[in-house]
């Protein structure tokens, strides 16, 4: 019998660490070579492990919620014949020895998941509306807190008397709402009880990364937002007309692949928003190319599938490519590769869409596009109201390198094209 | 010449500077403090502790007088008056000045900061010489802390000599002046002249504005005012300095008008051995010209709220930047601020309030904002107040002989505290609890519902609170 110690595998380009997000597999388990053993979340997508061996389960190591370095052992296996581990038992002891703080340390860096209770409304307590025309109270200590994240207090609803804010309260706004509103207790008599439960959801794996994703956008860009509305009338009688009368095997087109195209084409007008900008060192970077990320909801969180050389593609194929990676994505089987490489992005919410939103900008993009509700609506045209298919579009720009005149500038584009849709394909 | 390099390079080595050189020292950054005179700056070598240690012994030894005089106040009493010795009150000011100048270069080394002593010549803004001939030196910093701090205002018409002197050489009088002049009822002014009028010294006021420390509203003026009159210390107010002139007797007359008088009126004349000019200070940019620093209209160091000057990795902070008070505490306060901004920290200067204080008799002190402050800026207001002669302490101590009082001001809605005011004798170390409560965002009810120690001093700001609420114990 000998040890075959399995090192975290190189699990995709550039990815140098992963999160365990499940064990398939416990100590004493009887494994056969390709079992799945591990599944792993990286920055681009979650990766099932296989076991590279027949052999025995004896040491696992990374709960679901740490990180593990790529090259580091996670698994060993009592396996048939010599194993691995060239190592006498005691040399091996010494390089465990240097190896577990590894671990723990990558797992020390991040916060401890757990401490974001956000999920816990019933027990947040209601802001306490403050003085009008006066500061925010705070201490020293929650203010030196605020700053670090950017966070004006002045937007902060405070709990505590006079509306002081604590850190419980700063602590609520960064999980992302205020908190406390939607929890009252009945007045009079009520047959209905009062629940007390909590329940406690650990932010970890993708869960984890949105989290870490949206804050790191959120906390380093100046967003500025920016709503229009378009008129799709003649659109919608375009999009029909191409329904109806579609190649065989050819996708139904929803607005999607429209304002894809128009993007195209409104992106090549103003390059400045069709750009990557590295913070770090400080420079943008205007891409040709326009690869185009979808916002997609799936079972397990938000996803952005990207489609590849929107520029190279018509209309056809432009839908193809969308539903095939968003599907892809849906059922879990995008690869990496199809889940990076963005310029820019689009968000819809589909059904929900809604009259307007913010969206928070897929960083290091400059800009996303969200997309709203079409319906019919009463509009003046020439004095007279009169029905027309109207849509909303929201745009959220980082105001670090996009102004509101280029941000604006670029929707207006895109809302030209579409209220032309011939336009579009000239 | 030597070249040296650091990453931090401070000039000045006053309370900001230093406190800026430790906190750097500490955070591991290279860092070198150059300093023309002894570390400790105005503060410590010639202004806030030296005038401290004076007043505390012209208090003494005034107080003695009172147990030789009427023979046995407290019971105690002394075969004669006390005998002064102003040479030996100077030096042993000098050994505390002397204790509190080693311990900062003790912690300035202890922190792995370097000390050079000398004036620093800048080259341009991250670059100074320092020293001349074979002893030169080029220090230069990746990053430079301007803390250069301020200078006594001298007025042009009466330049500085023997005679007419500023707080500095007011502060080191090997003999006591029989008659003193004060040009200035700033606090500078205020303290010292009351200093030289404890240690038995004629005191006259002459102050160009309508009163003595017009920067403090009527009521907490009056106790002072009173103090000044009953210790016989003449205030001319409304009147202008016009100029100073030698007598034959190695004395000094002081020409002065009032301001409404017309032009060519004669000047009154008021014979002094010293004339003390306290007009103010003013920031210490002389040497700044080749840093290409932007100063403001009045002449200070322009910077942002994170001591940023419009070089970039250039910083001033304290008296010779135009962010915050000329105080000791705001410059230590930003020097610590800036050597964490350095490092790499996310900090600014946002304080909800600055204490000020008096070091008169009796004292005044101040943080945050007053009733007439309070409204003007809006708020609705509640004021309590609880004096001085209601409070235990205070009486053992005879603090309330000088009719102090500490007053309250809160907004009426919502009871946050917005100010803090008190006079009296010993008030001042009061003043903690009420910046931390204005820090900490206090309401009337917090200090309200704090216990307060008995018998202290500090259960007057309890009371205070409660009387702002309505419902003072100890008092009607």
């Amino acid at each position: 019998m000998g040890v075959y110690e399995f090192k975290l595998p190189d699990i995709g380009e550039g990815v140098v660490e992963g999160e365990v997000v499940e064990w398939m597999v416990s100590v004493g388990d009887v494994i056969k070579e390709d079992d799945p053993i591990l599944s792993v979340m990286t920055d681009k997508a979650t990766v099932e492990i296989p076991s590279p061996v027949n052999g025995v389960v004896s040491k696992i190591i990374g709960e679901p919620g740490d990180i593990l370095p790529v090259g580091e052992v996670c698994i060993e296996f009592e396996v048939d014949g010599d194993g691995n581990t060239s190592a006498t038992p005691a040399a091996k002891e010494a390089v465990k020895v240097e190896e577990t703080p590894k671990v723990e340390k990558a797992t020390k860096a991040k916060p401890e998941p757990v401490a974001v209770k956000a999920a816990a409304p019933v027990s947040a307590p209601e802001p306490v509306v403050r003085a009008a025309g006066t500061k925010a109270l705070a201490s020293p200590a929650v203010r030196q807190r605020a700053r670090q994240a950017n966070i004006d207090l002045q937007l902060v609803a405070g709990s505590g008397p006079a509306g002081r804010i604590s850190h419980a309260d700063l602590d609520r706004h960064i999980a992302g709402g205020a908190g406390g509103a939607t929890s009252f207790a009945p007045l009079g008599s009520s047959t209905k009880t009062k629940l007390t439960g909590t329940e406690e959801i650990k932010v970890i794996g993708l869960r984890r990364k949105i989290a870490d994703s949206m804050m790191a956008s959120y906390s380093s860009i100046a967003h500025f937002s920016y709503f229009e509305e378009v008129d799709i009338t003649a659109l919608e009688e375009l999009r029909q007309h191409l329904n109806a009368t579609r190649p065989d095997g050819a996708p139904k087109l929803t607005y999607l692949p429209f304002i894809m195209q128009a993007l195209v084409k409104a992106l090549r007008e103003s390059p400045e928003c069709n750009a990557l900008y590295d913070d770090e060192s400080n420079v943008v970077t205007r891409h040709q190319a326009i690869h185009l990320g979808i916002a997609t909801q799936t079972d397990r969180g938000l996803y952005v599938p990207v489609v590849k050389h929107v520029e190279a593609m018509d209309i056809w194929q432009s839908a193809v490519e969308m539903v095939r990676v968003t599907s892809a994505t849906r059922e879990g089987k995008a690869g990496a590769d199809e889940l990076s490489g963005s310029t820019f992005t689009i968000t819809s919410l589909g059904r929900l869409g809604g009259l307007g939103a913010t969206p928070i900008i897929n960083k290091p993009e400059v800009g996303i596009l969200g997309v709203h509700n079409a319906k019919e609506r009463a509009v003046v045209r020439n004095g007279q109201i009169v029905v027309r298919r109207m849509m909303n579009l929201s745009s959220s720009w980082d105001h670090r390198v996009v102004d509101g005149h280029d941000g604006a500038t670029l929707v207006q584009r895109v809302k030209t094209y579409l209220e032309n849709p011939a336009t579009i394909f000239m | 010449m030597q070249t040296k390099k650091c990453q931090v390079l401070i000039i000045g080595a006053g309370p900001g500077g230093y406190v800026a050189a430790i906190r750097a020292g500490q955070l591991g950054l290279s860092t070198i403090i150059v300093e023309g005179e002894k570390a400790g700056g105005t503060c410590l070598i010639r202004g806030c502790i030296p005038s401290k240690a004076l007043i505390h012994a012209a208090h003494r030894f005034h107080d003695l007088a009172k147990h030789a005089k009427d023979s046995g106040h407290m019971g105690i009493s002394i075969p004669g008056p006390a005998e002064l010795s102003m040479s030996g009150m100077v030096g042993w000011k000098d050994g505390i000045v002397d204790k509190l100048n080693k311990g900062v270069e003790h912690l300035l080394k202890s922190s792995g900061a370097e000390l050079i002593n000398g004036w620093a010549e800048f080259q341009d803004a991250k670059t100074v010489k320092v020293g001349s001939g074979k002893d030169a030196m080029i220090i230069e910093g990746e990053n430079v802390i301007l803390a250069n701090g301020s200078v006594p205002i001298e007025l042009p018409f009466m330049k500085f000599n023997d005679n007419v002197i500023s707080s500095r050489e007011a502060l080191a009088l090997e003999e006591l002046p029989k008659h003193v002049v004060v040009v200035g009822g700033g606090y500078i002014g205020l303290e010292l002249g009351i200093t030289y009028r404890m240690l038995g010294s004629e005191v006259t006021i002459v102050e160009a504005m309508d009163s003595i420390l017009p920067i403090f509203d009527k009521e907490l003026r009056r106790p002072l005012e009173l103090f000044v009159k009953k210790n016989k210390i003449k205030v001319h107010t409304g009147v202008f300095a016009k100029g100073s002139e030698d007598t034959k007797d190695g004395r000094t007359k002081l020409f002065y008008v009032d301001k409404n008088a017309k032009e060519g009126t004669k000047p009154e004349e008021l014979i002094a051995d010293k004339i003390l000019v306290t007009v103010g200070r003013k920031p210490n940019t002389a040497a700044l010209n080749p840093t290409g620093v932007a100063l403001d209209e009045r002449g200070f160091v322009k910077v942002n709220n994170r001591c940023e000057t419009n070089m970039k990795g250039v910083y001033a902070i304290g008296d010779v930047c135009d962010s915050g008070e000329m105080l000791a505490h705001v410059a230590s306060f930003q020097g610590e601020m800036v050597a964490e901004i350095i490092s790499g920290a996310k900090r600014a200067y946002d304080p909800v309030a600055v204490p000020a204080i008096v070091f008169t008799e009796p004292e005044i002190v101040s943080v945050g904002l007053s009733p007439e402050e309070a409204k003007a800026a809006g708020h609705p207001v509640i004021v309590g107040k609880f004096p001085l002669a209601a409070n235990g302490r205070s009486l053992t101590q005879e603090a309330e002989k000088t009719g102090g009082f500490v007053r309250v001001c809160a907004r009426e809605d919502d009871h946050r505290i917005l100010g803090i005011q008190a006079v009296g004798t010993h008030v001042s170390e009061l003043v903690g609890e009420w910046t931390l409560a204005l820090e900490m965002g206090a309401l009337l009810e917090d200090i309200a519902g704090t216990i307060h120690a008995h018998p202290t001093m500090t259960e007057m700001t309890h009371e205070a609170v409660l009387a702002t609420l309505g419902h003072a114990i100890h008092t009607v």
